[in-house]
């Protein structure tokens, strides 16, 4: 089910121009992802130089690897994938976001392999991947163990998942949904049921039983004053990051 | 980045660079300096002739870099070569004072002593500052210098911007950086508005050779007609910046060099001895001009194109270079993240972070000066009442000097020791 944007209608076409815009613009309605894709990056970026070992100064330093974005939505984390070398597949579970996502590639000039489906599915395909991309998704779906399963099965042996997820805890409960929710209505009400939020501890508990060895945890933490995220090694109170590894 | 220099429909026709700069002053090479350090390629168009950057006469003008700066230059590989062209400030003075008077009774004392971190800043003559950026721009790898050239158009594209110079030629980048000072054409053709006043005041520039040593001392005296200050070149040789009202300036400037010396000397007194000039006299209307975006769409404005300020406190080309150093670093963390370094998010990074402090600097330099620029007797009181103050507080003190070597707020990188 490769997406390349074949539909002919000009409506369609400009639709998806629309939509795209909207995921890459900054003070738009995906607001807090742009605000936090820049420490999402850091992160990501610093894990696979350091499992591959890569050179981020160099020129596309993530050349020979395959990289999968789970919940890939327009694109904001596979577009920085593509740009550093990467051969990136993007896949999302909502139909919508697929051409949307491929009509930015195609302006960004970057060749990127957007998919409608999900993470068993492509098990089923059979695909593999040195890098799993599996960022704000656990706390959305219904099984978390068969989904880890899942993402355990899509990597190569010595490939690398980053999954990141929200604690649950009172804290959590007031930034993620009444503060992000509800006050700043960064994100649509409901958007987050606070009952399927993981702790780090039950996090590394589901990602050893799906197979895979949790190497690093950081959080994410929100800075109100100069209203940026930065990584924190040891508040992983709200928003929070962990690197895992298949065996070789 | 992306096919660098990577030829687009008519190859030779249009010459493609991740980074355009206008400007080939000093934050344009400069710049282009740290970019090309952070893999990027650039093309600077400037807009004077090769000789015109290179000529090695002594003109009379002179920058007070601050410690922040100078740690830029080194940091660049540039400082090894100007060191011992360099003066040290190793103390400020500053006092209220009135032709013939000399200083108040209370005055100011900044020691660099009083810092950890060395001299407050340096005083380095802008022939041998801007030689050296000259000479390092030209050997980075990736980064190409286009003398003699201006732009007529520009155009931003979703991904990225083409640019039309008067030779006919067209550059393309992912981002066009204007260092085109305060009356910037890329500023005005990305649409970006100015806001600011001028303060009916010229600063009058010079350099003088004086028979005592400075001792490494800077001296600035706050006078009724406006602020003097009197920094050490190597030697016995000094920089004069010296404000008075416009239509006082344009007869002053408009003296001999003996009248010129004659007005000049009665305002800071016989503590250098005999006083000659050395090289030209300039004039600078002082005016502030503030843009109201920093950045737009494949655009990003720096130094006085983004904030021409008063320069009260010398802060002009520092505030320039901590642009410089912010951009900079913006830009290569985005790539090396895999960021669009042109894209609206990662500017707006940049325009944040420099926004706050030069607002600040705006209306500090701003409000110093009409507080110091007065000859009210309560000012004056009160003034020497609160130097009196500050004399006696040393924390109050050293965060001053701390400011005045560009020590505080966030710093980039590229400023730290």
């Amino acid at each position: 089910m490769t997406a390349t944007i074949n539909t002919t209608d000009p409506a369609e076409i400009a639709k998806f121009e629309a939509m795209a815009a909207e995921w890459w613009d900054p003070q738009g309605k995906f607001k807090p992802l742009h605000m936090l894709n820049p420490c999402r990056l850091d992160y990501i970026c610093s894990q696979i130089a350091a499992e591959f070992d890569r050179d981020l100064a160099g020129e596309r330093p993530f050349a020979g690897l395959r990289i999968l974005d789970i919940g890939c939505g327009g694109g904001l984390l596979c577009e920085p994938m593509a740009r550093l070398g990467a051969e990136v597949v993007g896949v999302d579970a909502a139909a919508g976001n697929i051409p949307v996502a491929a009509t930015h590639a195609q302006q960004s000039g970057l060749e990127i392999d957007y998919r409608h489906g999900t993470a068993e599915a492509l098990v089923d395909e059979g695909e593999r991947f040195d890098v799993v991309l599996n960022m704000e998704v656990v706390e959305h779906v219904a099984d978390p163990l068969a989904y880890l399963t899942a993402c355990h099965d899509l990597l190569k042996p010595g490939g690398l998942m980053v999954c990141s997820t929200i604690n649950r805890n009172p804290k959590s409960f007031a930034m993620a949904i009444v503060g992000a929710e509800w006050v700043m209505r960064w994100l649509p009400k409901g958007t987050h049921d606070w009952a399927k939020f993981i702790t780090p501890d039950e996090l590394f508990d589901l990602i050893a039983r799906a197979g895979l060895e949790p190497v690093d945890r950081k959080g994410f933490v929100f800075n109100p004053v100069t209203w940026q995220w930065r990584l924190s090694a040891r508040d992983l109170s709200v928003n929070y990051v962990t690197a895992s590894t298949r065996a070789a | 980045m992306d096919n660098p220099a990577a030829g687009s429909i008519f190859p030779g026709m249009t010459k493609r660079s991740d980074i355009l700069i206008t400007g080939g002053g000093l934050n344009g090479p400069a710049l282009a300096l740290a970019l090309s350090r952070a893999g990027f390629s650039v093309t600077v168009i400037d807009a004077l002739p090769r000789p015109a950057r290179e000529a090695g006469g002594f003109d009379g003008r002179s920058y007070a870099l601050a410690l922040a700066s100078q740690r830029l230059l080194a940091n660049l590989g540039l400082w090894t070569d100007l060191a011992d062209r360099a003066q040290p400030m190793l103390e400020i003075k500053v006092s209220d004072g009135r032709p013939g008077e000399g200083p108040a009774p209370f005055f100011l004392h900044f020691d660099h002593a009083e810092i950890e971190e060395g001299p407050m800043g340096y005083m380095l003559e802008d022939r041998f500052l801007r030689r050296a950026l000259l000479a390092a721009m030209e050997a980075a790898p990736g980064v190409t210098h286009l003398a003699e050239e201006t732009v007529v158009s520009q155009e931003a594209t979703e991904a990225g911007i083409a640019v039309t110079l008067a030779s006919g030629t067209r550059l393309e980048g992912g981002l066009l950086v204007g260092c085109d000072g305060r009356s910037s054409g890329t500023a005005r053709r990305a649409g970006i508005r100015r806001q600011g006043h001028g303060y009916g005041q010229t600063a009058l520039v010079c350099a003088i050779a004086h028979e005592k040593p400075h001792h490494g001392i800077a001296h600035q005296f706050f006078m009724p007609s406006g602020p003097l200050a009197i920094l050490p070149l190597p030697g016995n040789r000094s920089s004069i910046v010296w404000s008075e009202r416009d239509a006082a300036a344009r007869e002053i400037q408009a003296l001999d060099a003996a009248e010129y010396l004659a007005a000049l000397r009665p305002r800071f007194g016989d503590f250098l001895g005999d006083i000659a000039l050395e090289g030209d006299r300039f004039t600078y209307p002082l005016s502030l001009s503030l843009a109201e975006r920093f950045v737009a769409p494949r655009v990003a404005l720096v130094g006085d194109a983004a904030h021409g300020l008063h320069p009260i406190a010398g802060q002009g080309l520092n505030a320039g270079l901590r642009d410089v150093a912010a951009l900079a670093q913006v830009l290569g963390e985005a790539r090396r993240r895999g960021e669009e370094p042109g894209a609206l998010p990662v500017l707006e990074r940049y325009e944040q972070w420099r926004r706050f402090d030069t607002a600040a600097l705006a209306m500090a330099t701003d409000g110093f000066n009409a507080l110091f620029s007065n000859d009210s007797p309560i000012l004056r009181i009160g003034r020497d009442l609160g130097m009196g103050l500050m004399s006696r507080l040393p924390r109050l003190r050293r965060g001053f000097i701390r400011e005045a070597a560009g020590l505080t707020g966030e710093l980039p990188e590229l400023m730290r020791g």
